[in-house]
Formats: structure tokens, sequence, C-alpha cells
């Protein structure tokens, strides 16, 4: 039994709704009690979609568990096919379900239905719901493009599937759009894209294609790994977001379709963040301390585009997807970081304050915890949430989607900046104490609401911003004391480079058993670290 | 899937009127389930603390009806029941004891804790009420502990605040047989309603009134002989049987919704108390008036409109009424999770009797009864309203009904206002679905 406020994912059987959400002609019968149709909102409230889920839900009663709810199933099923008629009939449990053991796969079989079903088994007591999302996803590919052998011809333009993008999944709608152009500039035909958009007749025609791409191993990488194993179908696994990673991934989808990489593809002027980042206004960038948290494709992508391609330090990455737990362990050791694979949202929030970061790059779930601890954050990651689904094209990944990630998290670093310039300017007549931050809407300055004299306050506001929120934590409690001429020094140093002495020398006395901090320590520290 | 119309359920206490028809289908339930009444409650009882024992569904449900995860950490939590737990490796008491232990380290400031079954503990069979009382046990006086279900197997969205008022009634402190009449109100209300009902009970001269569910878990109303209650929600019929079983008297009236039926409500009490006519038209009549004007400013959009209701919380009855009645719309169906005719009685009797009423729920086929009747507006849950607006049909959100503030004659407008507004948007919007 295991205490849980917020999840980041939900049961296996949402995973499987949003295959089969994710797909035309297929209709799920989900055996479960009346209460598991709150997984439709998720849908329409989220994702806005226009239409209900193609699920229905058997909704059985206490009263008929001594009954027949296998009958109710039955029924359900028998209904839904005449109302739906869908080209393929998913079928399973929830966890209330899989607990009186009605086997619905079983009973589909007996009700002699004009569609091939799908049964699934959904372990909602040890699996979760990327988990559900990618056993369905293999089930149905099995089941339509299983029965076929190899295609005899391949066809002579290379062509691949495109294969994980989901409904509800992290901006997928437009990654596809991105996706879909880069691999069609390089001559190559996009057989299928699925699960999102696909029928199982699609499905069916995935082994017509010379290979696979892999845009989520999340939800398709046991798909994939049987294509290949089934049909020799080659898997293309790096994941285009950011620069590199794109780069990369046209090299890798032109050597296995055997085609040339078009010299003008990388230079058409449609990826910026490169320049943007090399341009002198992003100095300020440089060595920012980013904490990196979210499904492992997401938090290995943005861990890389931190340190490569914006010059920030990593000093935390984690991921809440423990099958793929192995991958963001091997990123972590590259950053020389401590790997955080939990699903508990408040171990996240410890592993943030203790790493003192200056940007959060995570889930909703960081977000809220950014929010409490006043840093700035951007969010690359399921679980999502009505703002992941904006109205304008806003991809994650190839050339676009670095655009848009540029501007994302660097936004909230610029409007930090002018935190800092309004605490700068605090003693002018046009500012004061109780003009608040522009972008933080949670409460006042800190400092403002602390006791003390107004040197105090001033230091206070400049500490680095989770302090407030870390002073009672054990991490602190050993924390040489400031003199008051020190403290006051530090305040000479430029804002924004304040915290990073604050804490290089505290490190340092604590090091060498200074206490308290004083003038001379001050400058021994910054000597010692060379900044 | 099978329909009965059971002419049996009519209201009984209008004897003059023939049975009303109600319409039963069985089949799918849009609807959320018991646990969901723990966003209102655990607001209301600040020091109560909501321990769900039950699936990763159930803590997803909670998250996702939440909206968006507001609370740093609310007081509310899931125990999840693994594979250890269900295989018997593990042994299910001792795990929860864990829990709660840990649980209350973290948070010693809880006074009540609460156990809430679902649908899997239902299932396992898990005795949660045992659990609870071995568990105060340990941890009483500093924390009470108690259990109900609010399982989607036993109960729909707003019967789980049922079926915790109904838990929480043995343990109300007892009144004397010889103490003077007392009010209890029965059903969570925002607190601002609260206050104004409050200020009315005073100039009307009753009192004591207290309300349950409390604010606090430690200020639980006393019942008795001399006790009467009245409900302020609708679905609150099984709390109001524990509380006729220690004594205490129900008033029966239509709900506070509408200047009409918070005027019923009060007149209910009122006459139950003995208060002078002429004293109680002096007391009500600002607040009558100002909900009359409130109300006749949404009129406009409202009247001669179709509505459709679909179910809910249990209050589609009422809203139904109010919406006839003072709004002059012409209601289509009115469709309730659960109709219990004891507790609504007086408000299908105000209802005409062209206005199909449907007990349960088979979704589909009310879609289908959207499609042919053809409404001016859809009163419907989340999982709807979307796809019905891009059909171009015009949606109200039900849930917001249970977490705005509408009883009384200060929140008539209110009501009404929450009503038209999807009619109002739709007017100026020149672009859409």
């Amino acid at each position: 039994m295991e205490l849980t406020v917020w999840t980041y994912e939900g049961p296996p059987h949402v995973g499987a709704i949003r295959v089969a959400n994710s797909m035309r002609d297929i209709h799920f019968v989900l055996h479960a009690p009346q209460g598991d149709t709150y997984a439709d909102l998720l849908f329409t409230m989220i994702e806005r979609n226009k239409k209900r889920p193609p699920v229905t839900y058997t909704t059985f009663q206490a009263r008929d568990l001594s009954g027949d709810t296998a009958e109710i199933f039955k029924t359900a099923a028998r209904d839904a096919v005449a109302r739906f008629k869908p080209q393929a009939l998913l079928v399973g449990a929830s966890c209330t379900a899989e607990l009186i053991q009605d086997d619905p796969g079983g009973l589909a079989k007996t009700l002699g239905l004009n569609v091939p079903v799908v049964p699934l088994e959904m372990p909602s007591y040890q699996k979760k719901e990327n988990w559900g999302a990618a056993e369905t996803f293999y089930r149905l590919v099995r089941a339509f493009a299983g029965g076929a052998g190899k295609p005899e011809t391949a066809p002579e333009q290379a062509s691949c599937n495109i294969l994980g993008p989901t409904s509800l999944g992290f901006r997928n709608r437009d990654d596809i759009v991105e996706v879909v152009r880069l691999v069609e500039s390089l001559g190559i035909r996009i057989n299928t894209v699925a699960p999102l958009g696909a029928s199982p007749a699609d499905l069916a025609r995935i082994p017509e294609a010379h290979f696979n791409i892999v845009l989520y191993p999340e939800i398709a990488d046991t798909t994939a790994r049987w294509l290949k194993r089934q049909f020799g179908q080659e898997m293309v696994t790096t994941v285009p977001i950011g620069v590199g990673a794109t780069r990369d991934f046209v090299t890798d989808v032109a050597r296995v379709a055997g085609v040339a990489v078009p010299s003008e593809l990388f230079e058409t002027g449609a990826e910026r963040l490169s320049w943007y980042s090399a341009s002198i206004d992003s100095n300020y960038l440089t060595g920012k301390r980013v904490f990196v948290f979210g499904d492992a494709t997401h938090a290995i992508a943005a861990a890389r585009i931190a340190s490569e391609e914006l010059g920030f330090k990593v000093c935390g990455l984690g991921t809440y997807s423990r099958e793929f737990a192995r991958d963001v362990r091997e990123a972590a050791a590259k950053y020389g970081v401590e790997p955080l694979i939990s699903d508990n949202h408040l171990d996240v929030e410890d592993a943030i304050i203790a790493a003192q970061p200056e940007l959060v790059l995570g889930t909703q779930m960081e977000r809220h915890a950014a929010k409490r601890l006043r840093l700035p954050c951007a969010v690359i990651s399921s679980p999502v949430h009505v703002q992941d689904f904006p109205a304008r094209y806003s991809p994650q990944m190839g050339f676009e989607g670095a655009n848009v990630i540029f501007d994302s998290w660097v936004h909230p670093l610029m409007m930090g900046l002018e935190e800092h310039l309004l605490q700068m300017f605090r003693g002018d007549f046009e500012f004061h104490d109780e003009a608040g931050s522009s972008h933080l809407s949670h409460g006042g300055p800190a400092a403002a609401h602390q006791p003390g004299t107004e040197s105090e306050q001033s230091v206070a506001a400049e500490a680095p911003a989770p302090e407030a929120a870390t002073a009672n934590t054990a991490a602190n409690d050993d924390r040489p004391a400031w003199t008051s001429d020190a403290e006051r020094e530090l305040r000479k140093i430029p804002f924004f480079v304040r915290g990073k002495a604050r804490r290089n020398t505290e490190s340092y006395a604590a090091e060498n058993g200074l206490n308290p901090i004083t003038i001379e320590t001050l400058y021994d520290a910054k000597a010692h670290f060379g900044r | 899937m099978t329909t009965v119309f059971d002419a049996s359920s009519a209201c009984t206490d209008i004897a003059a009127r023939p049975a009303r028809e109600v319409l039963k289908q069985r089949g799918q339930h849009e609807v959320f389930c018991g646990l969901t009444s723990i966003m209102w409650l655990h607001r209301k009882m600040q020091d109560a603390f909501f321990l769900i024992v039950g699936s990763r569904t159930c803590a997803h449900l909670m998250q996702s009806a939440a909206g968006v995860m507001i609370f740093a950490e609310p007081r509310f939590a899931t125990a999840i029941i693994d594979e250890r737990d269900l295989a018997g490796m593990a042994d299910m008491n001792d795990e929860l004891d864990k829990v709660v232990t840990r649980l209350l380290a973290r948070r010693p400031e809880i006074r009540l804790l609460v156990l809430v079954g679902s649908c899997p503990s239902e299932v396992i069979k898990l005795d949660l009420p045992r659990a609870a009382s071995r568990l105060n046990g340990e941890h009483s006086p500093a924390c009470r502990v108690m259990a109900y279900s609010g399982s989607g197997i036993e109960t729909t969205f707003t019967q789980g605040e049922d079926n915790f008022l109904a838990a929480l009634v043995p343990d109300m402190p007892a009144e004397s047989a010889d103490a003077p009449a007392s009010l209890v109100v029965v059903g969570a209300l925002g607190d601002v309603v609260e206050d104004q009902m409050m200020r009315v009970f005073d100039g009307l001269g009753i009192g004591p009134v207290r309300f349950l569910p409390s604010r606090s878990s430690t200020t639980l109303p006393a019942v008795g002989p001399s006790t009467r209650f009245i409900l302020a929600q609708p679905w609150v019929g099984a709390c109001a049987q524990a509380l006729e079983r220690r004594g205490a008297k129900r008033i029966s009236a239509p709900f506070p919704l509408g200047e009409e039926g918070s005027t019923a409500w009060y007149r209910a009490i009122a006459d139950s108390f003995g208060v002078p006519e002429a004293k109680f038209d002096a007391i009500t009549a600002p607040g009558r008036e100002r909900a009359r004007r409130a109300v006749a400013r949404y009129r406009p959009v409202l009247e001669g409109k179709s509505v459709f209701l679909f179910p809910d919380s249990q209050l589609e009855p009422s809203l139904a009424r109010f919406l006839s009645r003072e709004m002059d719309t012409s209601i289509v169906e009115v469709g309730t999770p659960y109709l219990n005719r004891d507790v609504v009685g007086p408000e299908l009797a105000l209802l005409p009797e062209t206005v199909r009423v449907s007990e349960g729920q088979d979704v589909e086929r009310q879609i289908d009864r959207v499609h042919t009747d053809n409404p001016d507006l859809i009163i419907c849950g989340m999982g709807l309203g979307n796809p019905f607006e891009a059909e171009g049909r015009s949606t109200k959100w039900s849930i917001e009904f249970v977490f705005t503030p509408l009883q009384g004659y200060e929140q008539a407008g209110d009501l009404a206002e929450l009503i038209a507004r999807p009619l109002m948007r739709r007017a100026l919007l020149k672009v859409g679905s």
C-alpha cells in the first residue's frame, strides 16, 4: 500500500483509452463501475476533443456483484458494436473489474460479434498509464499486422512508419506535423502514423514500410521491437527534440533509408535556437542551474538541450518512467548528477530544493512546486494540463520545436531578470516593497513579509529564490552565518551573480570550517572558485 | 437495455395528482463516483483529512476532477492498494496502519482522519469501519478515525457526502430531551450562505441553529428528540434517516434555490417554530425583493427556452423547478442519478406534468433524446459538454452547481446568471462551432 497525493500517471486502462481515442474506427468496451467515466473529461476538457472518447463503460453496481456482471458486459459489448459499428473492438477491465474476474476477452469471444475483438490484460495493481498505452498499441498492431507475412517486394521509394504519437501526449499533435515535414524533405514516404489518426486498416499496412521511427519510446518501443523481430523493420530511436538531436535524427533516418541528406536542409534559416543561443544577449544564460524532470523521452532530451545548446548546468535529472530508468541513469551520469527515479512528487520537490536550481523544467507537478519555491519553470512533459494544448502551433520536435523550446525556457528566465531589476531599483521612488513580481502571482516579494530591519530585508530578497522555502530543511541547518560587513559586501556584487557568490562562499566556508563568513572569506572563496 | 416506467414512484404527498411516470433505463452512467464529494468536504471541514483506500484510478480521478493541482498538499490522499496487498504477501491492515501512522506524523494538525472506501476496497471486502475503530484506539483523542464508503459501485457523486454525514451522526453529542427546540441544517453549504441564513434565523428568532457538516470536526451539533432538522441539499437522505433514528424531526420543504425555493424553505422552518406570519414577511421581504430583482435581469435570456438536464448531483429536480417557475423556461427532461421521492417530492409537485423525469442513466439513449428534443440549453457533466458544444448546442457544466454558493436569496441572481451565461456567451460570439 502506497500513500499518494498526486500521480504522474493514471492506471493502465487510461493508457488504453488514450490509444483508442487516438485512432479511428475503434471502440473500447471497458468493464468498469460507475465513476470510471471521469476519464472522458481528460479528453473532452483537457484536449478539448469535439467527440467523446470511443469507450463504453459497463457501469456495474454493488447489487450486480451477487448477480451477473458478465451479462452486463455482454449486453454493453453487443450494444456498442451495433451503435458505433467499429472496425475493431477492444475489450478490457478497469481496476475493480479486474478483481471480479469476468474475463472480458473470453466473454466477447462467445458473442459471435462481426468485428475483430482485441482483448487487453491490464494489471491495474502493478502497471501504470504509459505501460497500458504501450501494451494496447502492441496488441492492436499484433492483431492487425501480425497475420500478414513480410511483404514480398518493398516499394521503390524508401518509406517509414511514425510510431508513438497519442491523444493526450505532450505536444504530439504538432510534433507529427514537424516530423512528417522533416522526413518527407528527405524524399522518404510516410507509410503510416500510428496510433494518432490511424485506423485498424492502417495498422495492417505497417509491415509495408522499410523502417519505423519510434517517436515516443514510452508508447511505441514494445511495438517497434516486435515489428523488428517479425518483419525486420529497422528502428530509428533518436528522438528529434533539440537542434543536435534533430540533426542526429535526420542523419539516422537518412542512413536507415539509404538516402542522402540535402545540403540545404540544415541551412534554411528555419532553425533559430543556435543563433539566439550564440547571440550576446544569451550570455547571461551561461551556467544557469536547471533541474529536469519528466517522462524519460522529454527529460533526456531536455537535459541535452540545456547542457549543449543553451549552456546551462544540469543540476538534477529524473523521471517517473521506471520502464526507462536505465536510459535516464546513463544520461544523468553524463551530466554528473544523481538520477532521480521516482513517482512521488514530494520526493521530486525535495530534490528540487536540494539542487537549488535557477530554472525548473518539469511537468505540471513541478510547475506547482516551482511556483511555491518562487522559481522560474517551463513545462516539458506529460502529465498534461489544458495549457499544454495551446491554440497556436507549438511543437517540441524538429527545428521549429527547438525554436519553441528556446522561447518557452528562456522567457521565464527573462522574467526573472526583470524581477531582479525591480529589486535592484527598489530604493527608487517608482518602486516599493509592495510592487510584487510581474509573473509570479504567488504572493508578494518574500522579503516584504519578513520581519526585520530594512537591510535584513534586502539581504533576504537577494538570496537565492528557494531560500525562504528551504529555511527549515535539514540541508541548511549547518549553514555558516554571515557577518554584517560581509553581507553588505555581498550586496555590492551584481545581482545576476550574487546568488552564485553566496552559494560558493557558503560551501567554501563549510569546507574550510569557517564561521562566521567575513569579507575575507567572501574574497577567498571568489579566488578559489575563479569567479 | 431495459426500460421501465415506474408509476408507483409518484410523489405520494400530493394525493390529488396522478402518478408521474419516471423513465428508468439501464446503461452507461456518465457521472462521478462518491469519492468526488471529498473535493468540497475537505474544504468545508478544515481539520479533517480524507484518506481514500483504493486504486491508482481513485487517485487519478481525484486529481482529474480537481482540474488543476492547486493545493500544495491537500487534505486528501489515496492509499493505493497494490499487488502485494492483493496477493496476501502483505497484510492489508498492517499496511493501512503504517500509511496512517506516516500520514499523521506528517500532518499532526489533523483532528479527524476519515478512511474512505472505494470500489476495490468494497469488492475485496476490506472492513474499513473496523480498521477505523482499531486505529481510533491508537490515535484518539489526538486524532479521531472514522470510515464511510464513497465507492462508485454504491454511490454517485454527492451520495459520498451523504454517507460521510450519516457516518458522523453517531458521534454527534446527545441533546437532552427537555432542551428547547433547536434546528440543524443538513448538507454542505458555502460559508457565506451559512452566515446569511444565520442572519435570517436570528431575525425570525429561531435558535439555536447549527450546521452539519460543521466547519470543524470537534464542533458537531448536538441531536435529540427536541432537535428539528431541514435538508439544505437534496442528496443527504441517508443522513436524514440517521438523524431520525436519534429522535430528530425532519422539516420537509423544497430546496432553497431561487426566491420561491428559499421562501418555501424558510417558511417551513418558521412554521415549525411557530413564527408569526407578519414577522416572517417582515424579515424575509427585503431578501425576497432583492432575489426577484436579481433573477429578473436574466429572465429575458432564459424565458421560453427549452432545457434538458442530465443526471449529476440530485440537484436537478430543484434546478428544474427554479428554471420552470422563476425563469419561465420549459423543461424537456430532468434526469437525476437517484430519485429520493421522500426528499424531492415537494420539488416534483411544482413541475408541470409534461416534464419527463428520468432516474439512473443510459447515456447513449439520453444523448439520442437530446438529438430528438433539440433543447436550447443542456445542463450536463464535463465529459459531455464540449461534444455537445461542437454540435452547436449550448451547455452548462452541472458540477458548478455543487461548487458555487447558490442557495438563499442573495445567491438567486448568481444561480440565474450561471445558467444564462452559456446563452449570453453564444449570443456574443461571432465565431464558434
